[in-house]
C-alpha cells in the first residue's frame, strides 16, 4: 500500500486551492446565487479553467494539467469546505475521465474544450430515485445509420446549464442488464432535447431531461457500442471519489463553524464548548472525519495507481463520506442551537449539500453493497 | 520502477521466501486464540514446538523486534520494510512469533529517553525473549486520572526505598520486571514529581495477586510493594531509573501514546487471518441473510477498512518526523469502539453457540467479554475524547 501522507506537492495545491476559494467563492457565493437564481457562476468557472482546474484530469497534450485523481480530490474537498458551486466534477472528472478513455479525435478535441473552460458537460445516466446505471430504459433505436434516442433521465447534475449531455441510452438488452449499453456524446441543444431545472435544497443545477426521438450518429459514440457502461465506469468512480472528497470537505467546513461557534458562544455564564457533553460530540465528530479523510486519499492514491481496481476503494471513500458529511452537518446544527436552523446562518446550506451529495452517484447502501460483495459478504 | 521501488519489491519476495522457510507450515494458517500468543519470559514454555521454532529463526533475523535498531537486536528495518514484513506475515498467514510489553512498550520508552548503557542492558533480552515485562502504573486511587500515583519510591543513597500498591498489572504473577510510574518527590505538583523505575519482580517485598474478571480470566493483577529495596543502578550508566528523575510523566506520557495505539489495533482472536465475510459466511443459519446483522456487518466492514488506512496513515506521519502527538487518542478511542462492536456483532452471529463458555467457537464469550476493558484500559474512551477536545480541537475549559 502506499503512503496516505500528504506530499509536499499535494499541500501546496491544497493551500493555493484554499486561498483562491476563500476570496473568490466564500459561503455566501452561494446565497448570492441562489438568491439571484443561477446555480455558479460562470465568471468564476472560468477562472478555476484559466488555474488547470478543468484540466486536471486531462493529458497535457491535449492542454489539461493531468494532476491526477488525487489532486482532484484536493480540489473538490476544498471546494466542498466552503461549497463552491462550480460544474467541476461532472464537467472536469467525469466527463474528462470517460472521454479520456477513448482514443478518437472528436474525444481528443472535447477534451482540449473541457480544459480550456470552453464546454461544459452533465452526465445523464439516472433514470429513477436512487442510482442504478443499469436500470437504464432510455432507448436509442437505430435506424440506418443513425440512432433516436428517446426516453427520460433524472437528477442529471448540472443538467439544466450544460452545453453538452453524455447520455447513457440502451442498445440492446433490458433494463437491469449491465450490458447493451451505450455512451452518446451530444449537444444539450440538439432538437427533441427538453430540460426542465429541478431546484434541489442545495441551490445546485438538477435536471429531468426529456429526449423524443433525438437523432444521433455513429460519430457521437463514446467507446463502444452495447459496451458504454464500462466506457462510462471509470468516469463514474472519478465522480464518486471526487464527490466522497467534497463531502469530506462539507463535513469539515460544517465541523470547522461548529467548533468555532463553540469557543465563542456563552450560556450560564460560560462558553459552551467547555461543556463536556458538547466537547465529546465534536471530539467524535473530528475523529470521524479523520478516518473518512483517509478513504478519501486511499482512493485517490487507487485511482491514479490502479484505475481499474478502483471499485472497493472508490465505494469506500463514498459511503463513509456520506455516513461522515451526514453527522457533522446534524451534530453542526444541533451545536448551534436555534440560531443553526435560521437561513441566516450558513450551516443550513452544508445539510443541504451533503444530503443532495448522499444520493448523487449511489447512496450509502449503494456502495455498502458493492463493498460487501467485494468482501466475500 | 525507481531503484527505491525495486528495492522494496525484491525485499517483499526476500522475505515472503524466508518467512515461508522460518515459519513452520503447521502454525501457518492455525488458529491461534489469546491464549496462544508467544509472550517468552523466564518462566515461558512453549505450548508448541512450532512457535519456538518460528520465534527463534525470528530472533536470529531480529525480526522480533523489526524496527529496533540492530545493536540492541532488532531487525533494522525501515518503516517501509516494516510494513511489507507485516503485509506478508498477514498474506502468508504467519502468526507474530513473539509479543511481549517489553517490545510494544518499555522497548520505545528505552529507545526514546534511556541511555546507551540501558538500552544495550535491556533491550537484547526483550528482542530474544528472554525477559517478560509488565506495566506498573495504575493504582486502585490512580485509574483515569493517572498522575495521582501515590506508590512512592525513597531515597536511601544507593537504593530506593518502593512502597504502595499497583492495580490492573497485566500477567504481574507472570512478569520477570517491572516499568512503574513512583512517587519521588511528594513536594512537587502531582505530574512533576513522578519517576518511571525499573524493578526486578524477584525483589524481596514484590507480590501479585490476580484479579478475576468477569471473563473467568486473570489477565490482570494487583501488586504490592512493600520496603522493596531497588538499586539506583544495575551497572555503570545503568540507573534504575528511565530519562530524569522526576520527569516520569514525560516517559509515561510517551508510552501511553505507544499503548493506545496498540489497544487499539485490536481484533485477533476468533477471526484470525479469516475477514469477517469470510467468517460470517462459514457459519450456520445463513446469518448474512439476515437484514440487521448484515447491515451491522456491512457497516462494521466499512469502519474497520478505513480505521486501517487511519492507522497506517498516522503511523507514517509519526514516521516521517511530523509527529501525531495528541491525535493518537483517536486511535486509541476509535479502534477499541470499533472492537467492542466487532464482538458484538460476533456473538450475535454465533447466536447460541457463542454463548458457550467452551462451543464451536472456542474463546469467543471470553474474548467478548475481554472487548469491554479496551475502552477502558490505557485511559478511558471518555478520557480520550477529553484529550482530542481539549489538546486537539482546543475547546476551552471554562
Amino acid at each position: 500500500m502506499t503512503s496516505l501522507l500528504e506530499t509536499e506537492d499535494e499541500t501546496l495545491l491544497r493551500d493555493a486551492a484554499r486561498g483562491f476559494l476563500a476570496d473568490a467563492s466564500p459561503v455566501k457565493a452561494l446565497r448570492e446565487n441562489r438568491d439571484q437564481g443561477r446555480a455558479y457562476d460562470a465568471g468564476l468557472w472560468r477562472e478555476m479553467a484559466q488555474m488547470g482546474w478543468a484540466g486536471v484530469l486531462i493529458p497535457e497534450d491535449q492542454g489539461g494539467a493531468d494532476m491526477g485523481h488525487r489532486a482532484a480530490g484536493i480540489l473538490s474537498e476544498e471546494m466542498g469546505n466552503v461549497l463552491s458551486a462550480s460544474p467541476f466534477i461532472s464537467t472536469a472528472v467525469m466527463a474528462a475521465t470517460a472521454l479520456r478513455n477513448c482514443a478518437s479525435d472528436r474525444a481528443k478535441q472535447a477534451l482540449t474544450q473541457i480544459a480550456e473552460g470552453g464546454v461544459t458537460y452533465a452526465i445523464a445516466v439516472d433514470e429513477g430515485a436512487k442510482h442504478n446505471p443499469a436500470r437504464t430504459a432510455l432507448r436509442a433505436e437505430k435506424s440506418g445509420n443513425a440512432y433516436r434516442l428517446s426516453g427520460v433521465k433524472t437528477f442529471v447534475a448540472d443538467g439544466a446549464s450544460a452545453d453538452r449531455l453524455l447520455v447513457l441510452a440502451r442498445t440492446a438488452g433490458t433494463t437491469g442488464d449491465a450490458a447493451g449499453l451505450t455512451l452518446f456524446d451530444i449537444d444539450a441543444a440538439r432538437a427533441g432535447i427538453s430540460r426542465d431545472s429541478k431546484p434541489t435544497v442545495d441551490s445546485r443545477d438538477h435536471a429531468r431531461i426529456t429526449l423524443e426521438n433525438v437523432a444521433a450518429t455513429g460519430e457521437d459514440i463514446v467507446g463502444e457500442l452495447d459496451n458504454g457502461l464500462v466506457t462510462l465506469r471509470h468516469g463514474i468512480q472519478a465522480g464518486q471519489a471526487a464527490l466522497a472528497a467534497e463531502l469530506t470537505g462539507v463535513a469539515g467546513g460544517a465541523y470547522g463553524m461548529t467548533v468555532a461557534y463553540l469557543k465563542e458562544r456563552k450560556q450560564f455564564d460560560r462558553t459552551i464548548g467547555s461543556f463536556q457533553a458538547l466537547q465529546h460530540r465534536a471530539a467524535h465528530l473530528w475523529s470521524e472525519i479523520e478516518v473518512t479523510t483517509s478513504a478519501i486519499i486511499n482512493a485517490g492514491r487507487v485511482l491514479d495507481a490502479a484505475p481499474d481496481d478502483a471499485a472497493l476503494a472508490v465505494s469506500l471513500a463514498k459511503a463513509r463520506a456520506t455516513a461522515t458529511a451526514k453527522l457533522a452537518v446534524s451534530e453542526g446544527v444541533q451545536m448551534h442551537g436555534g440560531i443553526g436552523m435560521t437561513d441566516e446562518f450558513d450551516i443550513g446550506f452544508y445539510m443541504k449539500r451533503a444530503r443532495v451529495g448522499a444520493e448523487w452517484l449511489g447512496d450509502y447502501g449503494y456502495h455498502a453493497a458493492l463493498i460487501a460483495a467485494a468482501r466475500g459478504f | 520502477m525507481t531503484d527505491a521501488m525495486a528495492e522494496l519489491a525484491s525485499y517483499r519476495s526476500e522475505i515472503a521466501d524466508w518467512i515461508m522457510q522460518s515459519c513452520p507450515d503447521t502454525l501457518r494458517g492455525a488458529r491461534l486464540d489469546e491464549d496462544s500468543i508467544v509472550w517468552g519470559g523466564k518462566s515461558w514454555v512453549f505450548k508448541r514446538d512450532d512457535q519456538k521454532v518460528w520465534m527463534e529463526n525470528a530472533i536470529s533475523k531480529g525480526l522480533t523486534a523489526p524496527r529496533w535498531p540492530t545493536e540492541y537486536g532488532g531487525g533494522g528495518l525501515t518503516r517501509a520494510k516494516e510494513k511489507i514484513f507485516r503485509e506478508e506475515m498477514a498474506r502468508l498467514q504467519a502468526p507474530t512469533p513473539l509479543e511481549s510489553f517489553g517490545l510494544w512498550m518499555l522497548g520505545p520508552a528505552l529507545l526514546e529517553f534511556g541511555t546507551h548503557e540501558q538500552k544495550s542492558h535491556f533491550l537484547p533480552p526483550i528482542t530474544r525473549g528472554e525477559i517478560r515485562w509488565c506495566q506498573g502504573y495504575s493504582e486502585p486511587g490512580a485509574g483515569s486520572d493517572l498522575a495521582n500515583v501515590q506508590t512512592k519510591a525513597e531515597d536511601m543513597g544507593d537504593h530506593w526505598l518502593v512502597n504502595g500498591q499497583k492495580i490492573w498489572t497485566s500477567y504481574a504473577d507472570k512478569a520477570d520486571w517491572i516499568f512503574a510510574l513512583v512517587r519521588t518527590d511528594r513536594d512537587a505538583p502531582k505530574h512533576k514529581g513522578i519517576s518511571f523505575m525499573l524493578i526486578d519482580m524477584n525483589a524481596p517485598g514484590v507480590t501479585t495477586k490476580p484479579i478475576r474478571l468477569i471473563s473467568g480470566k486473570s489477565p490482570f493483577c494487583e501488586t504490592f510493594f512493600d520496603n522493596v529495596k531497588v538499586p539506583k543502578s544495575y551497572g555503570e550508566g545503568i540507573s534504575s531509573i528511565v530519562g530524569e528523575q522526576n520527569r516520569g510523566w514525560d516517559v509515561a506520557k510517551h508510552l501511553l501514546t505507544h499503548e493506545r495505539e496498540m489497544i487499539g489495533g485490536g481484533a485477533r482472536g476468533l477471526l484470525g487471518g479469516r475477514s469477517l465475510g469470510t467468517f460470517l459466511g462459514s457459519l450456520d443459519d445463513g446469518v448474512l441473510d439476515d437484514p440487521v446483522i448484515r447491515t451491522e456487518a456491512m457497516g462494521l466492514e466499512i469502519d474497520s477498512l478505513a480505521f486501517g488506512m487511519t492507522m497506517e496513515r498516522y503511523k507514517d506521519q509519526a514516521q516521517s518526523g511530523r509527529g501525531v502527538g495528541n491525535a493518537s487518542a483517536m486511535l486509541k478511542y476509535y479502534g477499541t469502539e470499533l472492537n467492542k462492536r466487532r464482538y458484538e456483532l460476533l456473538m450475535s452471529a454465533t447466536g447460541s453457540e457463542g454463548v458457550e463458555w467452551d462451543g464451536p467457537h472456542g474463546t469467543l464469550a471470553p474474548e467478548w467479554l475481554r472487548t469491554k476493558a479496551n475502552s477502558i484500559e490505557g485511559g478511558t474512551t471518555e478520557v480520550m475524547l477529553d484529550i482530542i477536545s481539549k489538546r486537539v480541537l482546543e475547546l476551552p475549559s471554562k
